[in-house]
């Protein structure tokens, strides 16, 4: 038994003549929760619903645990999919929708009552099975949901933005639990979301998307740490991202004063972008600082302030815990490890989203 | 492969109910171009019913009372229909069924009963004629109205109606400019759909109208005895031909805006 | 709920008082009057004879052939209507789609002569046996028959069954579909167990609107029947039109209405509560 249990390989999809997947390829493990994320647009629903069997590629293979499964209608694939509007039968109770997979697949129904019983204790919801859908709340229904497709045991679960629709407090609960039952059942969950955060607490794999093309793929630690563009600089997390020059290994000039930094191998005088997230700047007086700037706003935001500092231009954006008094010119700071330097975009696809 | 059969299927089974839809429509055109009294044989093309249509002062007649009778009971229904809606709409739960109810009388009702007590109802106090018509066409017509609006109101944002006179604004001046814009959809429909109901009543008309008048409808149906004019073919004919032009018109403009609504829109992407 | 509000929304729902007036005025006074004929002789004297005429030999004939010519026309409309929406879908024509526009269409014609034209195909030397011939096949004698009856009925109301029903399957969110064929639910599977059960509101509409107006016209059964089959709506028209007997035509009425009323009532009973008609 391979570990490698889905396979995309060289999948494009165009619709209305414009790109939505380019040659993409994924490989998913038994077991992994692996996160699609990116804006709207990129591509990543479609990549879900290509694998669930209800879009099918222009050209390439969908392999499923080695068998060629690109043609095979969605009834016919071992996947399930929890849909983001939950999409419960409005004409069934809860137990039967629960049960609607398994009584296609003939099941007992002693079986059957186990498995809801089982389900509904999964997700929190016992006692709920008699009851209709439309009286429950919307995180209600999206346990429902995920219920009634892990009953089927798929190999491997498809979450379309499945917390959406939800408000933050029961999205934070939901990622929990989310986490619980994926170690209780113990398959392969495909989750596709735009929001970073719910992505880099949840997964074990993350790939980040724009346009078609996978940006980044790696552990949430290493996609935060080190984007690898401004792409994914900005859209993982708040960033400043500013041009700056390698003026050699290990020396970068940023607003035309040079920087130590612990990059290597960008050759000598090329143009960079230069990422500096806002908890990695310092405040000082403006004689020890790199930089020099004047604080334009300084916003209390509980944890720490968010302080914005206009520099030659640009406004840097910085998370500290002291204030810093408006309209005094202050010095910025930076730790040679915590600047992260990166390729000018060789396509449109790794620049900053303005304005999503 | 499976795809193309259905595909191919349901193409064949649409384009056969679409005959049993139109066969007996493509039949009245041709007789309209017939140069031939009888309905049997074909005497050769001609455009002479056309013709001899406008000249014909009967049917001309029957026409005027016919567009009168849609216009006039369509525009009634909306003005006592509209404001019922929204009454209705902001009754006790009770009310509100009790109206429904009522409402849903006429439409349930079959048309010969609903005429029948509409003729012995009016024979007590005025002569049939335009008049009663337009009274019986304006009773079947208000449901319609209130139907075709009532969703729009379930549906409808009521407290910014309330947020508007809450900023000063008079209940007039907050009905045109914000509760009116909203229902602007449901009126048109039940407007039209009043429009319609009257142009293609029957029964009700042929029980309420009494001698002196005729609609086109009670008018051909005298004449099935002795025979159709086949001006009325030609009439039936244009009036086709003219609803053809606006809901092609109409499919044309409201189509675009559905197709852009597309893959993209509904999964982001 | 405050008070202030209570007050607005009171003196809103007089804005139905217009409408009340006309109800009272034109719907329930009508009935009154059809219920006091129905209930009396010519005399003006109580009498139950006229409900109860609807059990003579005639009568009973007329009406029960109703029922077989509306029950007949519905399923005939039911079972033609729900392949129609289906493969209206399949081919994906949307909401607003040529097939709406195509069903809706015809009704734009005089209904009166459009039965004419059905006269002039289904006739013994008509259109109908005319292309049959072509193709080598006998002649069919359907013209003035309960069949050519049940054609007039079937063509004229089956735009009646398709659109409500097509509504209904076209508001069926596209996920629920999707979600019953990710939970392995075959084509078949999936208008049994999804399509149907969710499309049954459309239909009950279209059962009311096709059931009720099949079993009481009299035009189709006057042109297709020949003046000789005779609907429960041909006995009542000619009490009124030629044998001037208000009363018995107003008993006559009355026990259709009953029999309407009490039969639709099942029906629309059947629909979710304040569900709004999906007709419209």
């Amino acid at each position: 038994m391979s570990d490698v249990i889905l396979q995309l390989d060289s999948i494009s999809k165009k619709f209305d003549g414009k790109d939505i997947l380019k040659d993409f390829n994924l490989e998913l493990h038994r077991n992994e929760f692996v996160t699609l994320l990116g804006p709207s647009g990129c591509g990543k629903s479609t990549t879900l619903r290509i694998i669930g069997g209800f879009v099918k590629p222009d050209s390439g293979r969908v392999l499923f645990d080695g068998t060629d499964i690109t043609n095979l209608p969605p009834e016919k694939r071992n996947v399930n999919t929890v849909f983001q509007k939950y999409s419960l039968f409005p004409h069934m109770t809860v137990a039967e929708n629960i049960a609607f997979g398994l009584k296609l697949k003939k099941k007992s129904s002693k079986y059957i009552a186990d498995k809801i019983d089982y389900a509904l204790k999964l997700v929190n919801m016992e006692g709920y099975g008699g009851r209709n859908p439309e009286s429950l709340s919307g995180g209600q229904q999206q346990r429902v949901a995920i219920a009634r497709a892990i009953v089927n045991e798929p190999e491997i679960l498809l979450l379309d933005e499945p917390l959406g629709a939800l408000d933050l407090k029961l999205r934070h609960d939901m990622q929990r639990e989310l986490i619980k039952i994926k170690k209780e059942v113990g398959i392969t969950f495909l989750y596709v979301t735009h929001d970073q955060e719910e992505a880099l607490m949840m997964s074990d794999r993350i790939l980040v998307m724009n346009k078609g093309i996978i940006q980044q793929e790696g552990s949430s630690k290493s996609i935060y740490d080190e984007p690898q563009n401004a792409f994914v600089a900005d859209f993982i997390g708040e960033s400043n991202i500013i041009d700056g020059i390698m003026v050699k290994d290990l020396l970068v000039k940023i607003q035309g004063v040079d920087i130590p930094c612990v990059d290597t191998g960008f050759g000598t005088n090329t143009p960079v972008d230069v990422v500096i997230r806002p908890e990695d700047l310092e405040v000082v007086s403006k004689e020890e600082g790199f930089l020099k700037g004047t604080v334009t706003s300084v916003i209390f935001k509980g944890a720490y302030y968010e302080i914005k500092v206009l520099s030659d231009g640009y406004e840097w954006m910085i998370q500290s815990v002291n204030p810093a008094p408006v309209g005094e010119v202050v010095g910025l700071t930076v730790l040679p490890d915590n600047i992260q330097i990166m390729h000018k975009p060789a396509s449109d696809d790794e620049e900053v989203v303005r304005d999503e | 492969m499976v795809r193309k059969l259905k595909k191919a299927l349901s193409g064949i089974y649409v384009t056969l109910i679409g005959i049993l839809l139109y066969a007996p429509i493509l039949v009245l055109i041709i007789l309209s171009f017939n140069d031939s009294r009888s309905r049997v044989t074909w005497g050769g093309f001609t455009l002479d019913w056309y013709a001899r249509l406008f000249a014909n002062s009967q049917i001309m007649d029957a026409l005027w009372t016919t567009v009168l009778l849609a216009l006039g009971s369509a525009v009634i229904s909306v003005l006592i229909g509209v404001p019922g809606a929204i009454g209705i709409h902001a009754m006790s739960r009770r009310g509100y069924r009790a109206f429904m109810l009522l409402t849903n009388i006429p439409m349930l009702n079959a048309d010969i009963v609903t005429g029948i007590a509409l003729m012995l109802w009016f024979v007590h106090f005025l002569p049939l004629g335009f008049g009663s018509v337009l009274l019986a066409h304006i009773t079947f017509n208000i449901p319609y109205v209130i139907l075709s609006v009532m969703p729009r109101l379930q549906t409808m944002n009521i407290s910014v109606y309330e947020a508007t006179r809450d900023l000063g604004a008079g209940p007039v001046y907050s009905f045109f400019k914000v509760l009116l814009p909203q229902m602007a959809g449901g009126i048109l429909s039940g407007f039209f759909m009043a429009f319609t109901m009257s142009m293609d009543d029957f029964v009700i008309t042929y029980f309420t109208k009494g001698a002196g008048i005729n609609t086109l409808s009670t008018m051909i149906y005298g004449q099935i005895r002795k025979g159709i004019k086949p001006e009325l073919y030609a009439l039936s004919t244009l009036i086709f031909i003219i609803v053809l032009i606006i809901l092609t018109v109409f499919q044309f403009v409201s189509g675009r805006r559905e197709r852009n609504k597309t893959y993209k829109e509904r999964y982001n992407e | 709920m405050s008070e202030c509000r209570l007050k607005k929304i009171n003196r809103r729902s007089f804005l139905a008082s217009p409408y009340a007036l006309w109800i009272v005025g034109f719907t329930i006074l009508p009935l009154i009057i059809i219920f006091k004929y129905a209930l009396t002789d010519g005399a003006g004297a109580f009498t139950w004879d006229n409900l109860l005429s609807i059990f003579s030999d005639v009568h009973i004939k007329a009406f029960w052939f109703s029922i077989e010519i509306a029950a007949g026309c519905t399923i005939i409309c039911i079972l033609l209507a729900y392949p129609m929406v289906l493969a209206m879908k399949n081919l994906g024509l949307g909401r607003k789609g040529l097939s709406m526009f195509v069903i809706i269409l015809p009704m734009w014609m005089n209904f009166i002569l459009r039965i004419l034209a059905w006269q002039m195909i289904l006739s013994n030397n008509g259109i109908l046996n005319f292309l049959l011939g072509k193709l080598g096949m006998g002649p069919v004698a359907i013209a003035n028959t309960p069949a050519a009856i049940m054609v007039g009925v079937v063509y004229d109301y089956l735009p009646y069954m398709i659109l409500p029903i097509f509504n209904a399957i076209m508001d069926i969110d596209e996920d629920l579909i999707e979600a019953a064929r990710d939970l392995g639910a075959g084509g078949f599977t999936v208008f049994r167990r999804v399509i149907f059960p969710l499309s049954v509101p459309g239909l009950l509409s279209g059962i009311v609107m096709v059931f009720v107006p099949s079993m009481t016209s009299f035009v189709v059964s006057d042109i297709l029947g020949g003046g000789k089959l005779q609907l429960i709506g041909n006995v009542i028209e000619q009490e009124f039109t030629v044998g001037y007997n208000w009363n018995v035509g107003s008993g006559l009425s009355v026990t259709l209405m009953i029999f309407v009323l009490i039969s639709m009532m099942f029906t629309v009973k059947q629909k979710s509560e304040g569900k709004e008609s999906v007709i419209w």
